[in-house]
């Protein structure tokens, strides 16, 4: 038995954000790119219409949405600007380790805050020296009564300049790896805590990112989530969650690729006929159309498995859809400026932005390589 | 206050409209149907009139085939209290016994000011709101573009926008029909929390015989549906500028009249 079925809820929010990202994400998304600043007005607007800190259960005044609902969000959001679809997103991202490894009392003191007032946090996994090896890190935490010091630097920090509070994965003793790390919830505002400057990046140009760095940071030991030693268990679980509607949101943006591309190869003439009738562009156009269903279906596949608990199966599962959605929308953003030409070059049209966008997607919350990684390693185990 | 608001499902503004065989009707397959826009102004100027009087409940009303479920769930989704359906699969195109179904609901359910859209997009009759505050005998505005609902005094003051872009502002004794114009406020989207929330809720649902309507049936036949005819190519005008420009004007001037 099988069903692609959105439930009615789904249709109804799917089709709440595609009004969101018609009527207030696009007219604005140029501006954002150009000027790289942080877009509040559409963070509150998310925030109003619910879209942030989505997976917060229901017994703590939250929604409790899947991951398949964030899936169906995500390509939405993805639509209109994947830069302000990952500052939306990060809450999640930065939430879930305390939803996923912390008490009750944390979530009431850490989480339960973010749904009255739209507020910013951020997940600080990567550093300098550390990016797909994450067992390497060398962000330190020691013991000191009862609080912990924390120091060492995070990089590539996504809305670092904007949180209040950061999930930080560090360790007691580099030379254990995995089995030392630890994750710990650090107020931006702590003494000692530094914010690098606004990178200037290629793509997602809105979404605040930096470096920060830890200078005898003390924060009290209740700060700690699960125990020490279990915060790689803590980020992969996350990042399991979080790679499929990532994933979806670079589905969206090569959907968004796709539309620009129909509705210009029928306005644009050449030869005295427009150039949607030549096999070049229709063919082009309709491999653009399967790569973006294909992407689509391993993400929602992705996220029903997560929800279903079949965690096995879907930390592949998630893989595939990351891997493969996030190559498939540069190959769509890059066919989509081809279709455009000259014109699709420039900034007066909007897809060499989704193209510098997607980019990033192969990269950030595990790249496309590590994705392989996993994939080969489950199909080559005993 | 018990505040209704009516409220019609239409095709959605970009929808490729196609006649069906036998040229009365429209195929209804591929339509994406949406709340009427003018009515998704009612229902927002129902929230707002309810936060401001710090009372009472809206109870949002629509009539059709089991699609328009839908519509009444993104009515919940946006802030409504209560939802009604009257059952038909029958098509009114005169909507004078839609309004007879609308206006006998509002009597049932006690309502006290009634919000709806100043027409519906589909079939352009601005017909509902005026027939439903005759048949409730109720004073009516149309065209609303501020609405000011005095619970106390039981008055409401509106505007109305009149031609020229003039106002015309009067006051009526409450219960009342407002029937409102786009640019009287900006709906609010369903949130997800809403949306959550409008699953939940219980939807009631009354056949036309229930509410002792004159006819299960339109009272209208259609007899012929036509598309627009299709736009003209535009016209290039070859020449230099200025030629360019004199020519511009004189087809301005003498074949588009706008000059």
């Amino acid at each position: 038995m099988i069903s692609f079925q959105l439930s009615d809820e789904q249709l109804a929010l799917k089709e709440m954000v595609a009004r969101f990202v018609q009527n207030d994400m696009l007219p604005v998304a140029a501006k954002y790119d150009q000027s790289g600043e942080f877009p509040w007005e559409i963070i509150k607007k998310a925030f109003e219409l619910g879209l942030m800190n989505i997976a917060v259960p229901q017994e703590y005044g939250g929604l409790g949405l899947g991951v398949l609902d964030d899936v169906v969000i995500n390509e939405e959001l993805g639509t209109g600007c994947l830069g302000m679809t990952t500052s939306i997103s990060v809450n999640t991202l930065a939430l879930y380790p305390i939803l996923l490894g912390g008490t009750p009392a944390q979530i009431k003191e850490f989480v339960v805050p973010f749904l009255s007032e739209p507020k910013i946090a951020s997940f600080c996994l990567t550093e300098p020296n550390s990016g797909s090896d994450a067992g390497s890190l060398s962000t330190h935490i020691k013991e000191d009564g009862d609080h912990y010091i924390v120091n060492g630097s995070k990089m590539w920090i996504t809305n670092a300049g904007q949180a209040s509070l950061f999930s930080v994965f560090a360790t007691t003793n580099k030379e254990l790896r995995t089995k030392g790390m630890a994750c710990i919830v650090v107020p931006a505002d702590a003494k000692g805590v530094s914010l690098g400057k606004h990178e200037d990046k290629l793509g997602q140009r809105c979404s605040d990112t930096r470096a920060i760095t830890f200078e005898n940071v003390r924060v009290p030991k209740s700060h700690l989530i699960g125990k020490v030693g279990e915060g790689f268990k803590i980020a992969m679980k996350t990042l399991d969650r979080t790679r499929p509607p990532i994933a979806a949101g670079a589905v969206g943006a090569a959907r968004s690729a796709l539309q620009h591309s129909v509705k210009y190869s029928k306005e644009r003439r050449q030869f005295n006929q427009s150039i949607s009738s030549f096999q070049a562009i229709q063919f082009m156009l309709a491999d653009m159309a399967t790569k973006v269903e294909a992407g689509r279906l391993l993400c929602q596949r992705a996220g029903w498995l997560l929800d279903r608990g079949d965690f096995e199966a879907a930390n592949l599962a998630s893989a595939h859809a990351k891997r493969f959605s996030a190559d498939m929308a540069m190959e769509v953003a890059i066919d989509a400026v081809q279709v455009f030409g000259g014109y699709g070059y420039t900034k007066e049209y909007p897809v060499e932005k989704i193209m510098r966008d997607v980019k990033l997607v192969q990269i950030y919350e595990g790249t496309s390589q590590i994705q392989r990684v996993v994939i080969a390693r489950e199909l080559l185990k005993d | 206050m018990n505040i209704f608001v009516l409220i019609k499902q239409v095709p959605d503004t970009e929808t490729k409209i196609k006649i069906k065989g036998g040229g009365v009707g429209i195929e209804t397959g591929d339509i994406k149907w949406i709340i009427n826009p003018y009515d998704e102004f009612a229902i927002e100027e129902a929230i707002k009139t309810k936060d401001k009087i710090k009372a009472g409940a809206i109870t949002v009303v629509t009539v059709g085939p089991d699609r328009v479920v839908e519509a009444l769930r993104t009515a919940l989704a946006m802030g409504c209290d209560n939802a009604v359906h009257v059952k038909t699969d029958a098509d009114f195109s005169d909507g004078y016994v839609a309004a007879e179904a609308l206006a006998a609901v509002c009597k049932k359910q006690n309502a006290e000011l009634v919000f709806t859209g100043k027409q519906g997009i589909d079939d352009d009759q601005c017909a509902v709101f005026g027939y439903v505050s005759e048949l409730l005998d109720w004073p009516c505005a149309s065209v609303v573009v501020k609405c000011d609902i005095d619970a106390g005094a039981k008055k409401a003051k509106v505007e109305r926008e009149v031609e020229g872009g003039g106002r015309h502002t009067i006051e009526m004794s409450v219960p009342c029909v407002v029937a409102v114009n786009k640019g009287i406020n900006t709906p609010r989207y369903a949130s997800l929390p809403g949306i959550m929330k409008a699953k939940k809720k219980e939807i009631q649902s009354y056949a036309l015989s229930d509410l002792g309507v004159s006819s299960t049936t339109s009272n209208v036949t259609d007899s012929d549906y036509q598309l627009p005819p299709e736009r003209k190519a535009g016209k290039k005008i070859d020449g230099d500028p200025a030629a360019q420009a004199k020519e511009l004007v004189r087809l301005l001037h003498e074949e588009a009249k706008v000059l």
